[in-house]
């Protein structure tokens, strides 16, 4: 039932297609439908699944002779972000209401993006997901290159090329990976038993780790975020940084460290102070966040701190990756949840509720526009949404920042405390940009008067309110989600990561 | 002396002879009966018969599908080369439903005659594993092609470039001939098997090597791989879109069939190896080489491209180098990926060029710049262009990225240690990424660019989108599910005993 | 173990319903707003007045207690519950905010708002003081930090948004401290229960298994047992504040709008206190008893330094504010002098009876007369037109001399004259104290003085003297002004006569914290 995720996106995006010419609103409702059916077949099944164990959804051959299977099965990680997903597609299209050109292609290509996501979180069978995963390109491409703002066919080539280059050295790896193995099969369970060798576990994880991480924007492949996101209309900068970035997330977790858990281990020697791929990605994962926030400080452009802060959030999922214990890795998966709803309701308020209306992005021009008093669904929107991504308590954010850093402060001691400075700067910025946009000081001498901008409208106003909702009962309440991740984390497949370095 | 029996032969050969036949009918009721119609009556004419022989072909095939084998290869019939030639001949048909909106020329009846005569030639150089007649049926399909270049007599450029063919083309004709002789020589014996029993030895003659050099330039220029290229920009681009789109097509399947089993049949025993760092000396390394300079230049030369028809031709160029791994692993699964990769590579392309014959006809050229826009005015066949592209650049779910999973992971599993010739596939797979830039910058100007306003709008002949709806369907049904092809094809391979 | 009705679960969220209520339909009649949100406070006050009959005094342990299971990954449980501090600080909250609520009516600007930012920062100090489990203790105090950071931004004086600023960075350092430290003791005990770690540090258990999990070898035990604990004072110090962590207060207060100043000085401010009493003084016990000198020190600065300064201020509301300080101060040394080691001594263990009783009462009474000086100060500007320095005005008492006898009894009472709830909680505090920490308490007597000479000064000032004739048309309380400060100015008399209402109820805890302290 689960698979319909997939199979109604793509349906609904070829329905979005024939449409007749100029049909906007039809095609909005068409494609809202399709999303909300999605979420609503994700939610059932969150809840008929709730013990968070492994179960398969569909299994067929698919290319008998290579052992390639159609493979669709979920646990509870997969279940959590299928459900991110839904949310993110149906806010996504709320927030894009407004779109009035060329609208059943915008929504056609957005549809296809979303089937392919789904595709990638249900998949089981390796030459399954990197198809999902490849297929995830194409529309993003077309998404920012037609629909974007600033230096959008720049932006759009830049995050291909290097979604492409990660997903090739993938690639490498899972051939490698599959001829090693006697190139019988491609499942992922029957590859994270197949017993590989430790020196190709050496070689093969840090190739697919850092394919992934590209994706992730994982310091210093991160470049193409800032630019993608910043030059993408704001629907696909929701699900970019939402959606797609856990996509690379994802696979680091599901694909490099459950086929390689041994390319975890220690080398044996120390180069440069690193002992092990662990330490080194750690580290990595650190100065992103670091970096991303204190890049993020000295943003003139709005957008570009929402940009910058989404690198530096999604160093905290890489780091909770490397912890290899249960809290950090329960965390990591939480953040994925929480960064996601987050980055979505930024995003929205950055793009869709200012930007659309200001059609400027800069602090200085912002500003003398009084934001607060114009558009005040938006100001405490953004301080609501603020709040959440520096990790207030009340919201999903603390509860996985707090589990990243207990699980960090048992892994690596000395990282929690640039860990701690990063979470200080990202205070500070959210609050720079706070003020900046919608506080900023009112001039002696009067302005020149503005037109009223246009009022906050319903969709934006229900999307804010889903997404606001989706942080605040996970922040609330985060057994709700934790029910299914601990057990998923416990299953069989991450065997080997436990017999690992597990603490 | 052996007897031959002209009857076996004659049985053997029918599929060849009704497409012969069909061509002569062709060019016979063209001349004859329909001198003074319009060109499009004509060229429908002449096409329809000879996609009916064509067809006819095909299902005697099928339904008569013989194995023997004369005269020590000479000429042969397997499930595999009957395979390779329905490919074939679906190809050429495919090649005539793209001619029937042409312009470019008068002599509808010569031209369709050279088409099957060309097919004629391919089917007889894939049943053949003597060299003496894959000479010759690489000599008829060649010299066919210099012809089908030349065809437009308005075009400066389009005789320019087949004179270019041409004269590369003889050369490396001599360069083959010349390394046949060396092989005749050498094992005293024209059979491809004979002459690998008798040339197999401890270490490498040296005309053996000079054998191989000029037998890897000789083919390497039939199927567009650098150094031996420098035909295949002007030919793609001049050459008017049936004659160009045969030779991306229907050319390549057979050129990379016969190349792979000349090496893997005529040369075994001497291959070497290319796995680094032990390099050891065989054909396998200069292969290696030239499918590392094709990929190299191929895709990177691309990038600067402003007529699409040159994009196609470096990025055959670039495919050139990726299928020549095939070749280079040399087993039986690699033939099987290979001929997976060369079949729908040339769907692809063949869908390619039947949208550029569109665009063509109606903008006066294939420059980048008349593609602005053009999902607005004609999307069935913006759609499917950004298919065969997609396609070309191996995104899922699309022929080509199987196509590319299959041949890299065979590549990978011919030697014992699949690391070893891990760096020709990282190479590979890195100049993909390469090749997704042009071929983006293709689909951004259909997409996203907008339409220039002082021109007309395209439209889009029915025929064209049949057949343009036709091919994506297939690239995207391969890409889909790949079993239904990969069967047959392994099937073929196996019950062949490469 | 649960109490049948979640009472503490309800009288949290209550003023937060009625904020959500008021935003999404207030807006259209303003004052029907303001009168909303004082029905809301006011039903909260109710409410705290149920749970005051309903108290058990006899028992000094919790009450009204709720306990159920939130994230058992992190040994978090929703645990909520009341001793006698906890119903102390839960009653001046509940009539601290009404009087801010009557202070703020004049607001005329982005009305739903303000009103909603206010009931939301009670419900957060609910919050706070009945929490007993770290997790959601920290939310709300992170949460309110928030409402008044825009309190004083957006409805303040010229430079609001500097003191904001700085109000919300020393807060939030603070905080992060103690996250550290709190985060520290998770780690090592995988407890964030206050009860569980009290219990553990009685036995003296906890800093050895903090020491064990966390020692570098860089560090001595002690050290790192003196880090965790610097960590968590560091937070509370700069609520409370105590010299040197108060710099951000006088311009938060001078700038905050009179009716938020209010809610800080009556309530924000205790919040660091019942920090010191909940917290630091059960779990951090031993630690405390170590720098016990050294805080002495800085409690005799807080008061003196403080009622000297606001000697030198010029402005009413400045003067105030660092009255504030300078009451706060008086609770500090209370609970420093505690930290004297006793024994089984019977009279010195009587003495910090006294001595914590003092300091329960004068947090009670602090607040109630901070908050309606604050109150009058708000009337003074509304009827100046925004004036409210020290000589702007002059001999009201001819024209307002209602305005100048309320006001004058609620200056006695900030000056501790007997009969009025001032004094009593000082002279507690004193007595106590001076046993426990005699030269201590002597030096702070220099601050009574101070306090003492500023007071009359403003009485002199302001009120006495020739009139100015620029107020000769000042009106004096309206009726419904005198109606409204009649219960508040009782409240003062009662008090301060019968302080037995309070004691009464409060003792039990007083002496049950006395004999856990362990020393």
């Amino acid at each position: 039932m689960l698979a319909w995720t997939i199979y109604i996106s793509f349906l609904g995006a070829a329905g979005l297609l024939l449409l007749p010419k100029g049909s906007t609103i039809a095609a909005r409702i068409l494609a809202l439908l399709t999303a909300v059916a999605g979420f609503a077949i994700a939610l059932a099944a969150f809840i008929q699944h709730r013990s968070g164990e492994l179960f398969t959804i569909t299994r067929i051959p698919w290319v008998a002779s290579l052992g390639i299977e159609y493979r669709l099965a979920a646990d509870g990680i997969s279940l959590t972000l299928v459900l991110l997903t839904g949310i993110i597609a149906i806010t996504g299209i709320l927030f894009s209401w407004n779109i009035q050109e060329r609208t059943k292609e915008f929504f056609a290509f957005y549809l296809l993006l979303i089937g392919a996501v789904y595709g990638v979180f249900l998949s089981y069978d390796l030459f399954l997901l990197f198809v999902f995963y490849e297929i995830v390109i194409i529309p993003k491409y077309f998404l920012i290159a037609i629909w974007g703002s600033t230096r959008r066919e720049y932006g759009a080539m830049k995050l291909a090329i290097y979604s492409f280059a990660g997903s090739a050295m993938v690639l490498v790896g899972l051939i490698a990976a599959y001829v090693e193995a006697g190139a019988r099969t491609t499942s992922l369970s029957d590859l994270a038993q197949y017993p590989f060798s430790p020196h190709f576990q050496m070689a093969a994880f840090p190739l697919v780790f850092v394919g992934f991480a590209i994706l992730a924007g994982m310091w210093p492949f991160h470049t193409w975020a800032p630019t993608g996101h910043v030059a993408a209309p704001t629907a696909a900068s929701m699900l970019l940084a939402g959606v797609v970035m856990k996509l690379g997330a994802y696979g680091c977790l599901r694909v490099a460290m459950t086929l390689f858990p041994l390319g975890l281990g220690p080398w044996g020697a120390h180069h440069l102070g690193f002992g092990s791929w662990r330490d080194v990605f750690a580290v990595l994962a650190v100065i992103g966040i670091v970096y991303g926030a204190s890049v993020a400080l000295v943003q003139k452009d709005f957008k570009f701190v929402i940009g910058y802060s989404s690198v530096s959030h999604m160093g905290f999922i890489l780091l909770g990756l490397m912890t290899l214990n249960q809290i950090g890795l329960s965390g990591a998966v939480l953040q994925m949840y929480s960064h996601g709803i987050l980055a979505g309701l930024l995003f929205a308020v950055v793009g869709r509720m200012v930007y659309n209306r200001t059609h400027t992005r800069e602090f200085a021009a912002l500003g003398p526009m009084n934001l607060s008093k114009a558009v005040p669904f938006a100001a405490v929107t953004f301080v609501i949404a603020g709040m959440a991504a520096m990790g207030l308590p009340g919201f999903s954010g603390f509860v996985a920042e707090l589990m990243i850093v207990i699980g960090v402060w048992r892994s690596y001691p000395l990282l929690a405390i640039f860990v701690g400075i990063g979470i200080v700067v990202g205070v500070v910025y959210v609050w720079r940009a706070m003020q900046k946009a919608f506080f900023a000081e009112r001039r002696t001498e009067s302005a020149p008067p503005h037109e009223p901008l246009p009022p906050i409208s319903f969709p934006e106003r229900l999307g804010a309110i889903i997404l606001i909702a989706a942080s605040v009962m996970v922040g609330i309440y985060p057994q709700v989600l934790l029910n299914v991740i601990v057990p998923a984390l416990n299953s069989p497949l991450f065997a080997g990561l436990r017999q690992g370095s597990w603490q | 002396m052996i007897p031959i029996d002209y009857a076996q032969l004659f049985q053997l050969a029918s599929p060849e002879v009704i497409v012969v036949a069909a061509a002569l009918i062709a060019m016979a009721i063209d001349l004859i009966v329909l001198r003074k119609r319009p060109t499009c009556i004509r060229f429908a004419v002449a096409a329809t018969i000879a996609a009916i022989g064509c067809a006819a072909a095909i299902l005697r095939i099928l339904l008569v599908p013989d194995v023997a084998n004369i005269l020590d290869g000479t000429l042969i019939a397997n499930p595999l080369v009957h395979l390779v030639q329905i490919a074939l001949l679906s190809l050429t048909i495919f090649t005539l439903v793209l001619s029937v909106n042409s312009t470019f020329t008068q002599h509808v009846g010569e031209f369709v005659l050279l088409i099957l005569v060309a097919t004629a030639g391919t089917m007889f150089l894939v049943a053949s594993q003597d060299l003496l007649v894959i000479f010759i049926s690489l000599e008829l399909l060649s010299l066919s092609l210099y012809t089908l270049a030349a065809f437009n007599k308005r075009s400066l450029q389009s005789w320019e470039a087949a004179i270019k063919y041409y004269l590369f083309g003889g050369m490396s004709a001599a360069f083959l001939l010349f390394g046949f002789s060396l092989l005749y020589g050498l094992s005293n014996s024209t059979s491809l098997t004979h002459i690998a029993g008798a040339i197999h030895g401890p270490s490498l003659n040296p005309l053996l090597v000079i054998a191989i050099v000029t037998t890897t330039i000789g083919l390497g220029f039939k199927v567009a791989a650098a150094p031996f290229h420098f035909w295949a920009p002007d030919v793609y681009q001049e050459a008017p879109a049936p004659s160009a789109a045969f030779i991306a097509s229907a050319s390549k399947v057979a050129s990379f069939f016969i190349f792979f089993q000349i090496m893997a049949l005529g040369f075994a025993g001497s291959e070497g190896s290319a796995a680094l760092p032990h390099l050891v000396r065989g054909w396998v390394p200069v292969i290696a080489l030239a499918a590392t300079l094709s990929m190299l230049l191929g895709n990177l030369v691309a990038i600067r491209q402003t007529s699409l028809r040159r994009l196609l031709a470096y990025s055959a160029i670039a495919h050139a180098g990726y299928m020549l791994l095939g070749i280079v692993a040399h087993t039986q699964q690699s033939l099987a990926a290979l001929l997976y990769y060369v079949i729908t590579y040339a769907l692809a392309t063949l869908g390619a060029f039947a949208v550029i014959a569109v665009v063509e006809d109606q903008r006066g050229s294939d420059q980048l710049a008349h593609f602005d826009g053009l999902s607005r005015q004609a999307p069935v066949l913006s759609v499917c262009l950004a298919i065969f592209i997609l396609s070309l650049a191996g995104i899922p779910p699309l022929a080509g990225f199987f196509g590319k999973f299959y041949l890299f992971a065979t590549v990978l599993a011919s030697t014992p240690r699949p690391v070893e010739l891990l760096w020709l596939v990282a190479l590979a797979v890195a100049m993909s990424i390469v090749s997704l830039y042009y071929y983006l910058r293709v689909l951004k100007r259909v997409y996203v660019a907008a339409p220039s306003t002082d021109v007309e709008p395209i439209q889009s002949p029915a025929l064209s989108q049949f057949l343009v709806i036709l091919l994506a369907a297939a690239v995207l049904l391969f890409g889909c599910a790949p079993q239904l092809l990969l069967h047959w094809i392994q099937a073929a391979v196996q019950s062949s005993g490469l | 173990m649960n109490a049948p009705i979640p009472m503490l679960t309800i009288l949290t969220f209550l003023p937060a319903a009625g904020a959500l209520l008021l935003l999404a339909f207030g807006g259209r009649n303003k004052n029907l707003t303001r009168s909303s949100a004082l029905v809301f406070s006011l039903l909260a006050l109710v409410l705290t007045l149920i749970l005051w009959t309903h108290f058990n005094p006899a028992s000094g342990s919790l009450q009204f207690q709720e306990q159920h299971a939130w994230i058992p990954a992190l040994a978090v449980d929703y645990h909520v519950g009341i001793d006698g501090l906890g119903l102390l600080m839960l009653l001046l909250t509940s009539i601290v905010v009404p009087i801010g609520i009557l202070a703020s009516w004049k607001i005329q600007e982005r009305v739903p708002l303000y009103f909603s930012l206010v009931l939301i920062l009670q419900s957060c100090m609910f919050g706070t003081f009945t929490a007993l489990n770290f997790f959601h203790w920290f939310i709300f105090w992170e949460l309110g930090l928030i409402p008044a950071f825009f309190l004083i931004k957006l409805w303040g004086g010229s430079r609001s948004t500097k003191a904001a600023t700085q109000f919300l960075v020393y807060t939030m350092v603070g905080s992060i401290a103690l996250l550290l430290s709190f985060l520290a003791i998770f780690l090592a005990t995988k407890k964030f229960d206050f009860i569980d770690l009290a219990a553990l540090a009685q036995n003296g258990q906890l800093m050895p298994s903090v020491i064990d999990k966390l020692a570098w070898h860089r560090f001595t035990p002690q050290h790192v047992a003196l880090i965790v604990f610097a960590g968590a004072f560091l937070g509370f110090a700069v609520k409370v504040p105590l010299v040197p962590f108060h710099t951000w207060l006088p311009s938060a207060y001078a700038e905050a709008p009179t009716g938020t100043t209010i809610l800080l000085t009556g309530a924000m401010s205790k919040m660091g206190l019942y920090g010191f009493l909940r917290i630091l003084l059960p779990i951090f016990g031993p630690q405390m008893q170590v720098v016990r000198t050294p805080m002495l020190c800085l409690a005799v600065a807080t008061i003196v330094l403080s009622a000297y300064a606001a000697l030198a201020q010029k402005d009413l509301k400045r003067v105030f504010a660092y009255s504030s300080i300078n009451h706060l101060g008086y609770c500090l040394l209370g609970i420093f002098a505690l930290l004297k080691f006793t024994g089984a001594d019977p009279a010195l263990t009587a003495e910090k009876y006294a001595a914590l009783n003092g300091v329960f009462l004068q947090m009670l009474n602090h607040a109630i007369t901070a908050a309606t000086l604050f109150w009058f100060v708000a009337m003074l500007e509304q009827r100046s037109g925004g004036l409210r320095g020290l000589n702007d005005f002059g001999g009201l008492r001819k024209v307002a001399p209602v305005f100048t006898g309320l006001m004058g009894i609620a200056l006695f009472s900030s000056l501790g004259l007997p009969g009025l709830n001032g004094f009593i909680g000082e002279f507690l505090i004193f007595k106590g104290s001076f046993p426990l920490a005699a030269w201590a308490t002597s030096l702070s007597v220099l601050g009574l003085l101070a306090t003492a000479i500023f007071i009359l000064g403003i009485l002199q000032r302001v009120f006495s003297g020739p009139l100015n004739q620029k107020w000769i048309g000042f009106p004096d309380l309206t009726l419904v002004e005198r109606v409204a400060l009649a219960p508040v100015i009782g409240l003062m008399f009662a008090l301060g006569l019968y302080p037995q209402l309070i004691l009464g109820v409060v003792n039990s805890t007083v002496m049950q914290m006395v004999q856990h302290l362990g020393f």
